[in-house]
């Protein structure tokens, strides 16, 4: 279980999380969504340690984690896929994987889990992790960095974030997927109803604070046929 | 040779067994083993220090080895080795040196090393420079590589330098003929109050020659690194360029490009980038269960592997 008590952070004098109280628990799927600016990558990142909060502090399995460093987190179970995949000159795809996962890795295992993510395995196993890769290859190398760690807590950032219509096909097929097995807690920050729909819990964030929270029947609903404040209706796409 | 010829022997040319086919081995100066074949042969120079390594034309997966070994210190060894590869030959050359100086002398080994590439031939070189032992005396080693190549031949040059050399000087030109082809890679990493000056010549003087130089270097320590290509494109011709390094610690590096299009189809590009190690890549190797000084071996190992 992963618990955030009133988690604060400014930047440049603007506020970006305010005073958030949130409990997160296993083996339960939740979405974060908001409006741009909400403060949702920031939450994710400082559940991750990739940002520091001016206040607050987080509990993981009871165990306060708010001075643990990224790796010190990582180490404890906790995973992050990034919005924009990192690329590395040098690193192939079958090194970052073997990075990512806790034991030996032989290349059949390493194929088999970038065929989980849509990719044909003998094609990109040994390529390098550079920008020769498309936005929604590395995306989907992204992802495979966490099914290859298996963490307890796994938390992608936007994953529908500059990919083409074709890899976000796969890619809700894939959470579709984490989300009949719930082992572990899931946490996706994201705006796209599909995935929303696949969430057990959502979590609506506004103004760095937490607006509302509810399953796909309630919220998700409301989020969907919301009065524009500037008029008509929200469509969803 | 004593054990510490055979391991500095293995630092430069870990793919050289006895049961080689074709191989000369210098050290200190002098060539004290070598075996030849039907298709290749070695001769030593009467004039100056070095060897003549002649491949009989249409000699298909030849394979050579020239490692250079130096343990005297205080000693500079200069010498010549020319590569006359018959036409449509195909050979892999294996070369390097490697210094061990326990002593407070300088050792040096400047090896200039001429090409010339008959028509179809085809050449991989490896070089492998690598220096080691506790003593004050520096590891110095300048290599000069000059290229000559004919109508449709093709090399490929890999070399590596990646641990104790104290001071480099490298030089490699090249003037390509018609659809020849050259792809040099080099990796460098300077540690401590090194310095590494590399410098590329290329004249493409033949219709459709092509030529794609990648270097990636580490500058370390307080180290200094100058990086400088000058590419001329006399005709249609392609070049393509890329200097990589990232800066460790007060470590400096200078890349100077100079690209010259001599003709209004010469295609040439110049990429260089310098910096240090990517704050968002030591993150994505932190959430993958690394800490700090981990993910900077990973990062940096791979950009010179």
């Amino acid at each position: 279980m992963l618990e955030l008590k009133d988690i604060s952070f400014k930047r440049d004098n603007k506020v970006i999380l305010d005073h958030i109280n949130l409990t997160l628990e296993d083996d339960l799927f939740y979405c974060i969504t908001g409006p741009n600016g909400s403060g949702k990558s920031t939450l994710a990142k400082i559940i991750m340690g990739l940002v520091t909060p001016d206040s607050g502090t987080i509990l993981y399995n009871g165990e306060d984690i708010t001075n643990l460093s990224v790796d010190e987190r990582a180490k404890l179970g906790i995973g992050f896929a990034f919005q924009t995949p990192v690329t590395f000159k040098g690193l192939t795809v079958y090194d970052i994987l073997k990075i990512a996962t806790k034991k030996e890795l032989n290349k059949k295992d390493a194929c088999d889990i970038l065929s989980k993510v849509g990719l044909c395995a003998k094609e990109y196993i040994d390529r390098e992790l550079n920008n020769s890769l498309s936005g929604g290859e590395l995306k989907r190398i992204e992802i495979a960095t966490i099914i290859a760690r298996c963490p307890n807590v796994s938390i992608f950032d936007e994953p529908e974030a500059g990919i083409d219509l074709w890899s976000f096909k796969y890619l809700t097929g894939i959470f579709k997927e984490i989300g009949t097995k719930k082992k572990g807690t899931t946490i996706v920050i994201s705006h796209q109803e599909r995935i929303l729909s696949i969430a057990d819990v959502i979590i609506l964030l506004e103004s760095g604070k937490i607006k509302d929270v509810g399953t796909k029947d309630t919220l998700l609903t409301s989020l969907l046929n919301f009065d524009c404040p500037k008029g008509g209706n929200h469509e969803s796409n | 040779m004593n054990q510490t010829d055979k391991e500095l022997l293995k630092e430069v040319n870990d793919s050289f067994t006895e049961n080689a086919e074709v191989y000369n081995i210098r050290k200190n100066g002098e060539s004290i083993e070598r075996k030849v074949n039907s298709y290749i042969n070695i001769v030593t120079k009467e004039d100056k220090s070095g060897i003549d390594i002649y491949v009989k034309e249409n000699t298909l997966f030849g394979i050579v080895h020239i490692p250079v070994i130096i343990t005297e210190s205080g000693l500079t060894d200069v010498v010549y080795n020319d590569f006359h590869i018959g036409k449509n030959a195909n050979v892999i050359i294996f070369a390097g040196c490697g210094i061990h100086n326990d002593e407070h002398k300088d050792s040096e080994h400047d090896g200039i090393h001429r090409f010339y590439l008959e028509e179809g031939a085809k050449v991989k070189y490896v070089e492998k420079h690598y220096g080691e032992g506790v003593g004050s005396g520096k590891k110095i080693l300048n290599p000069t590589t000059e290229i000559y190549m004919k109508d449709s031949s093709s090399m490929t040059m890999d070399s590596v330098q990646i641990k104790g050399v104290d001071n480099t000087i490298r030089i490699t030109k090249a003037e390509l003929g018609a659809s020849a082809t050259l792809e040099i890679s080099e990796k460098i990493l300077t540690t401590g109050s090194g310095t590494a000056k590399t410098e590329f010549v290329v004249n493409l003087n033949g219709e459709n020659a092509s030529v794609h130089v990648t270097s990636r270097s580490v500058a370390e320590g307080s180290s200094y690194q100058e990086f400088v290509s000058n590419i001329t494109g006399n005709t249609k011709c392609y070049a393509h360029v890329e200097c990589d390094a990232i800066m460790k610690e007060k470590g400096q590096i200078k890349a100077i490009p100079e690209i010259y299009a001599k003709d209004l189809d010469a295609n040439l590009i110049h990429e260089a980038a310098i910096g240090k190690i990517a704050g968002e890549q030591l993150n994505k190797l932190m959430t993958l269960g690394l800490n700090e000084s981990e993910a900077e071996e990973v990062i940096i190992k791979g950009f010179l592997k």
